[in-house]
């Protein structure tokens, strides 16, 4: 299997409709095609063993996607929001390779050894205008499709390796093909370098639904796009709702009659912002879907029944299930192992791990994670209800070990969001001559109200053990989060051992 | 008879479906489409077949077929006239769970 063939049936089946849209610029199924076909023939004559993109999403970024799996050559779109020298180390790993960039960087980043540099409109009319100069797409499916560099703590970033086999795997395991209307449409939002937003590309692609980019969000940007390009279908990341929702309730006018479906990800939705958003927009289908990089996306969905028996219910169990993310996909198996890797039952938190054939678990130039029963460990912490319900607790790296206890910082943070005054919070370990860490939050509180540390420590106390109230609270206006809306925790605990100090 | 490899297409002999193998059974296995063996993407096929009348059901794009074991799984890339078939037993549609877009 090939990604190509994903667009060649789309091409085949219905090449006239418009698969992609940026502004007013278009690419129908057809045009994708043949722009992939062209881009592949360049990166051939090149001679590169990468297709990189360092940008914002544009129509280059499925043309450059495609055109590697066509070229036979990993796609590697990289993260613009690092600073100039990480940059060149990466692209310097990447050598010999095809670079397609915003004009303002070409001229600092053609000096690399090895590496072709296209700007985004060169490559767009070059490709668009050349067709059918590539030989054959590879068909091996152990070939490497995509490699996505992730963020480490130390050292130099690593890059997650995902194959033509997982995604594909991904891709026909949970969509169906052309299955979408001819009206449908999908705000993309996610940047290229997410693994969501090349899921969004594939399964719209092989869904027939027209893709519909935003390249900086704003929630003003988002809404006024929604409404003029009838969107249907979106995904957004917790902060993105949020925003979107503090805006909405702000002009006291909703508006979007035609959004059918909303499905988040990316990181933990907090229960009052789903709860605003369903009473907001009531028609509308949500799904929380939770997923890895290593994982191809997507492994657990809570689906839109899911969402409204759990939002109509009294039982506080059921109503729970707003802040779990749903059950496994079809062909998935997911469960919860102890540290010795013991398998736990229903309600026991432990590490999440999951085998199936969109499981990739590997990183470049390293030994394969997965174990040799091919389940991957997540490194994520969660739990499993009766009902296969999974809830997930948080990176296991971010535990807290408090004379010998351990404390996930997720179920202290929940506990926290209950509170009516705290706007959004984190819970951190922090360095403890006595218990070898100690308990920190990091408050943020609702505009009008306000709460003591006395007040909130109090509060956890009630409802959770005494060793889980925060030794340690501190009231900041916000929380540093990056773009894709996950929490830097790491930032937290620089800011606070810094001020311990 | 022949050992499949996961990743190769194929095309009918007799009509115009186009398949992938996305999963193959580690033994040989006979594919046919139309009731004729099905032959490489870019094949010629011999001439004077046709579709047999007890294989004419027919393919559909963007479906998986499987054979009884599940061990065998074909995606379906282009629609034709013929049905698919594994050892002379008939594949059956993979039906799957329609799922919400979570992207």
């Amino acid at each position: 299997m090939n990604l190509m063939t994903l667009l060649e049936m789309a091409h085949s089946a219905f090449g006239d409709r418009v698969g992609v849209q940026n502004g007013s610029d278009t690419l129908t199924y057809s045009e994708l095609f043949g722009a992939a076909g062209g881009a592949a023939g360049e990166v051939q004559a090149s001679g590169a063993q990468y297709v990189g993109v360092l940008d914002v999403s544009s129509l280059a970024v499925p043309v450059a996607l495609f055109s590697s799996a066509w070229a036979g050559v990993p796609y590697v779109p990289l993260n613009y929001r690092q600073t100039a020298s990480e940059l060149e180390a990466l692209v310097a790993r990447l050598a010999p390779s095809y670079l397609v960039t915003d004009s303002d960087r070409v001229d600092a980043l053609q000096k690399l050894p090895d590496t072709t540099v296209v700007s985004r409109e060169d490559f767009l009319s070059k490709t668009r205008t050349r067709s059918g100069e590539a030989s054959n797409w590879p068909m091996d499916p152990d070939a490497i499709a995509i490699l996505l560099f992730t963020s480490g703590t130390t050292g130099a970033p690593k890059a997650a390796v995902l194959r033509h086999k997982h995604m594909t795997s991904y891709i026909l395991g949970s969509v169906e093909f052309g299955a979408a209307a001819e009206e449908d449409a999908a705000l993309v939002c996610v940047p290229p370098y997410h693994v969501a937003g090349i899921a969004a590309i594939l399964s719209s692609v092989y869904a027939g639904r027209r893709v519909v980019q935003l390249p900086d969000f704003s929630a003003a940007k988002w809404i006024e796009l929604a409404r003029a390009e009838r969107i249907t279908n979106a995904f957004v990341v917790p902060t993105m709702l949020t925003r979107i929702v503090d805006a909405l309730e702000g002009s006291g006018r909703v508006d979007l009659p035609h959004l059918r479906a909303l499905s988040y990800g990316g990181g933990k939705m907090p229960l009052s912002v789903i709860e605003r958003a369903m009473k907001l927009f009531p028609e509308t289908a949500f799904t929380n879907a939770y997923g890895l990089t290593e994982t191809s996306s997507t492994i657990t969905l809570l689906g839109p029944e899911d969402h409204r028996a759990a939002a109509a219910s009294q039982d506080p169990a059921v109503r729970q299930r707003l802040t779990s993310v749903g059950r496994s996909l079809p062909g998935l198996e997911i469960e919860i192992r102890d540290p010795e890797g013991k398998k736990l039952g229903a309600n026991q938190s432990g590490e999440i791990y999951v085998r199936g054939e969109q499981v990739s678990g590997e990183y470049l130039g390293r030994e394969t994670l997965v174990e040799s029963d091919g389940f991957f460990p997540t490194r994520d912490g969660g739990a499993i209800d009766a009902e296969g319900y999974l809830f997930v607790e948080g990176r296991i790296d971010d535990i807290i070990v408090r004379g010998g206890e351990n404390l996930s910082p997720g179920e202290i943070e929940e506990v926290l969001l209950e509170h009516e005054a705290v706007a959004d919070c984190a819970v951190i370990g922090v360095p403890s001559e006595q218990w070898g860490e100690a308990v920190a939050a990091v408050i943020v509180l609702h505009e009008k109200r306000t709460a003591g540390a006395d007040e909130l420590r109090a509060w956890v106390q009630e409802r959770l053990r005494s060793s889980r109230a925060p030794e340690r609270i501190e009231f900041w206006r916000e929380l540093p989060y990056n773009e894709t809306g996950k929490l830097l925790r790491r930032e937290l605990r620089a800011a606070l051992a810094g001020e311990a100090s | 008879m022949a050992k499949l490899k996961a990743g190769t297409r194929m095309r009918s002999a007799v009509g115009t479906t186009e398949v992938v193998l996305v999963a193959v059974p580690e033994k040989d296995l006979e594919l046919t489409c139309g009731g004729a063996p099905m032959i490489g993407i870019s094949e010629e096929p011999p001439a004077g077949l046709s579709i047999s009348a007890d294989a004419s059901g027919g393919t559909q794009i963007g479906k998986r077929y499987v054979d009884a074991s599940g061990a065998l799984e074909v995606l379906c890339t282009k629609p034709g006239e013929g049905s698919l078939a594994a050892d002379g037993a008939a594949l059956t549609l993979r039906t799957a769970k329609a799922l919400p877009s979570s992207d």
